[in-house]
């Protein structure tokens, strides 16, 4: 059996809600979150907004410390990680945010964006000018756009420079979260594009963060859907989007408008009436339970397991437990 | 069915004028909205959605321009169009927010979070005359809240907006709309701030609307899913120009601009499986330079001599299918 790189083992995270005087409680962000990540893969890591997905991205990262679990990276804990090693493993796993305006200091030129982290790593370039240049030709730049600053780039533009900027590092696991939420759908498909082909070229794993289940669906292959902290379905990505099975993974695909008039139009949906409620007093039992469609007694008294109902399909919901 | 107007919008031009230079935001952009119809403009940031949707009731923020254009409302089916280039303000204020009304993406700045939900829509109904005092307008504003299907609208009726989710805020926004009973809703990314399960909810209710009360909606919109799933009939916008316009099935069928043609081949279909998808080189033009001839011309995979140099012209390709690109015009250079 192939080693996964990343492997994420009941991982929460719980922030306090400051009262006054004490704590009045805990946003619990993150809570109990499994999953694998294998070599040269993609996991498509999706569901609404504030239902955890940035905080698991920055946790397995180990750019926050976690409440609870445990990450390992290479079959190595990350949070037990000191000196070399957990430079190594910094420089290795990186992370492309959302906004390509604040990620780039707007006082440095292209060539002392990329090259700043070189020197923070002391890598051994023998000729910094000619290395990032390679660098801007990898991610559709060149170098007529080396000594510019990050105002005279579009949004898709900035996103090549931050991409460009981490592959100087030569890393090996990549969390893009929201990469292409800021960007027009023209632009969105050049940055996709260029994902693809990198992870191609240098066997790059990727942990892709989105709500935009087009999106997902085109980059990855495995899927986790997140609820309020957990995550409710976990499996390969053609089995999850043509075989969804828990309520709210189906209830999301369904609210989804797809871009053609005949099938958006006609196919059946499920509808999840209300809102996700707060993660501070997540509902009892499955967190689902008081917008499921499905609903049945058990639902509001026992946190369901998460099972593998199919071949490494897995789903958290009583209607695949077994009586 | 025949298209009855509402609005009609002939040769509009919008210009900005920036310590940069004179944006050229908007430039000659003509269409109508049938009594009735679900309406979209579509298009990717900065292509004039909005100030389109404003200039219907001259709200272009300065240092915006309307330069020219007419645009023409139809208070009454098969009635006496006014023009609203030739009102005065005052005049304009009576139909904004009554007549025609708007519904914008960040239900945070149309909400003033000093007062109740229910004290704004009464605000607003007082104003144009639709309630003769607040007291009367918070009662009336419990039953706009149930038709908007807020949950537990008399309780709802006395919240602050900070105390509603992103949903039920938006609810309330549309609520505020709706209040002075509007001919045309006029909804400017309605949904874009919020998540995919509520936006669903909000559209379930755009649609409701429309059924229940014959409601006129334009639907601006970047998203293409949301076009398919809303629309009736739609524009295409790239760089301050409808590009192409036609009804949705038949732009879903058949694009023929080559920019819808990229854009649709752009975005991603969550119900099908892509190998690869494509993506248009470049970026969209600067509206103080805009390229000459097509705007589309320097991104364009089809481009020829006549499109660097000459602006195409709108083709009627079928009825109600128009075009604006040389490809299709029959003696190029005419
Ligand atoms: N530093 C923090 N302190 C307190 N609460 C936090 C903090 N960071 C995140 N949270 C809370 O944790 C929950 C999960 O946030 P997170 O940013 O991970 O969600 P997300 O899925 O990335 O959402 P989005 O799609 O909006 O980016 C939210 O309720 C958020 O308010
Ligand atoms: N206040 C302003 N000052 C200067 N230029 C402006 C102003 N408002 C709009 N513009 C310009 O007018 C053009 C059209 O803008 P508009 O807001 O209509 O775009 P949009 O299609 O609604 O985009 P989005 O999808 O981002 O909302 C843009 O190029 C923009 O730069
Ligand atoms: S007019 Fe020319 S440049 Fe413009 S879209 Fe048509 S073919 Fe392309
Ligand atoms: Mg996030
Ligand atoms: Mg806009």
């Amino acid at each position: 059996m192939p080693q996964p790189l990343v492997k994420v083992v009941d991982l929460k995270k719980y922030f306090p809600v400051k009262g006054v005087f004490r704590v009045k409680g805990w946003v619990r962000a993150v809570d109990g979150v499994s999953f694998e990540i294998m070599k040269g893969q993609t996991l498509g890591l999706v569901g609404e907004s504030g239902c955890g997905k940035t905080t698991v991205g920055k946790l397995v990262l180990r750019l926050l410390e976690p409440t609870s679990g445990e990450v390992y990276y290479n079959g190595e804990n990350i949070y037990k990680l000191k000196g070399s090693k957990l430079k190594e493993f910094r420089r290795k796993a990186q992370m492309v945010f959302q906004d390509p305006y604040s990620s780039l200091n707007p006082r440095m030129t292209v060539f002392d964006i990329i090259y700043e982290p070189v020197k923070v790593y002391k890598l051994k370039v023998s000729d910094p000018e000619k290395f990032i240049v390679d660098l801007l030709y990898k991610v559709g730049l060149n170098e007529s756009h080396l000594y510019r600053y990050p105002h005279e780039f579009s949004g898709g533009q900035r996103q090549r420079i931050a991409i460009a900027r981490i592959l100087a590092l030569n890393p090996e696991f990549i969390v893009l979260d929201e990469p292409t939420s800021a960007l027009d759908v023209s632009v969105q498909a050049q940055i996709l594009n260029l994902l693809k082909d990198l992870q191609a070229k240098y066997n790059l794993t990727y942990l892709f963060i989105s709500h935009d289940l087009g999106v997902v669906r085109y980059m990855s292959d495995w899927i986790a859907v997140m609820y309020l902290g957990q995550i409710v379905e976990f499996g390969p990505a053609e089995e999850v989007f043509e075989k969804p099975l828990h309520p709210y993974t189906k209830a999301l695909f369904s609210a989804i408008p797809i871009p053609d008039p005949e099938l958006t139009r006609k196919r059946e949906k499920l509808k999840a009436p209300g809102e996700p409620p707060s993660p501070i007093n997540p509902p009892p039992g499955c967190r689902f339970h008081p917008r499921c469609p499905f609903r049945m007694d058990k639902c509001s008294r026992e946190e369901p397991e998460m099972i593998m109902v199919e071949d490494k399909h897995w789903v958290k919901c009583h209607l695949y437990t077994k009586k | 069915m025949e298209c009855q107007p509402i609005i009609e919008v002939k040769d509009l031009y919008v210009n900005f004028y920036t310590y940069a230079g004179i944006v050229k935001a908007i430039d000659g952009v003509s269409f109508k909205i049938c009594r009735g119809e679900t309406y979209c403009l579509v298009g990717e940031t900065g292509c004039g959605k909005s100030v389109t949707a404003r200039s219907l009731t001259r709200l272009v923020p300065p240092p915006g321009r309307i330069e020219k254009g007419v645009i023409l409302y139809y208070p009454e089916p098969g009635g006496k169009p006014i023009n609203i280039m030739e009102l005065s303000e005052e005049e304009l204020r009576k139909i904004r927010g009554s007549e025609i009304s708007y519904v914008f993406q960040d239900p945070n700045t149309s909400l003033d979070p000093l007062y109740t939900i229910g004290y704004q829509i009464a605000e607003t109904m007082h104003a144009h005359g639709t309630v003769a005092s607040i007291k009367e307008g918070i009662r009336k504003a419990v039953h706009i809240l149930k038709m908007v299907l807020m949950p537990d609208p008399e309780t709802r009726v006395k919240n602050y907006p900070h105390e509603l989710s992103g949903g039920m805020k938006q609810r309330a926004v549309i609520g505020t709309s709706l209040s002075n009973n509007p001919k045309l809703l006029i909804a400017d990314e309605p949904t874009t701030a919020l998540d995919a399960t509520v936006q669903d909810q909000i559209m379930d209710l755009l649609r409701k609307l429309r059924r229940d009360r014959n409601l006129t909606i334009l639907l601006i919109t970047h998203n293409m899913g949301l076009v398919a799933e809303m629309c009736d009939r739609v524009a295409v916008m790239y760089a301050g120009r409808i590009v192409e316009e036609a009804d949705v099935y038949e732009l879903f069928n058949n694009p023929l601009h080559p920019y819808t043609k990229a854009l649709l081949r752009a975005v991603p279909n969550p119900l099908k499986r892509v190998e690869k998808l494509e993506s248009i080189p470049g970026t969209v033009p600067n509206l103080i330079y805009p390229p000459p001839g097509c705007r589309f011309h320097p991104r364009c995979p089809m481009v020829m001599e006549i499109c660097r140099e000459k602006r195409p012209p709108e083709i009627n390709v079928k009825p109600g299918h128009r075009v604006a690109c040389w490809l299709y015009a029959e003696k190029r250079g005419e």
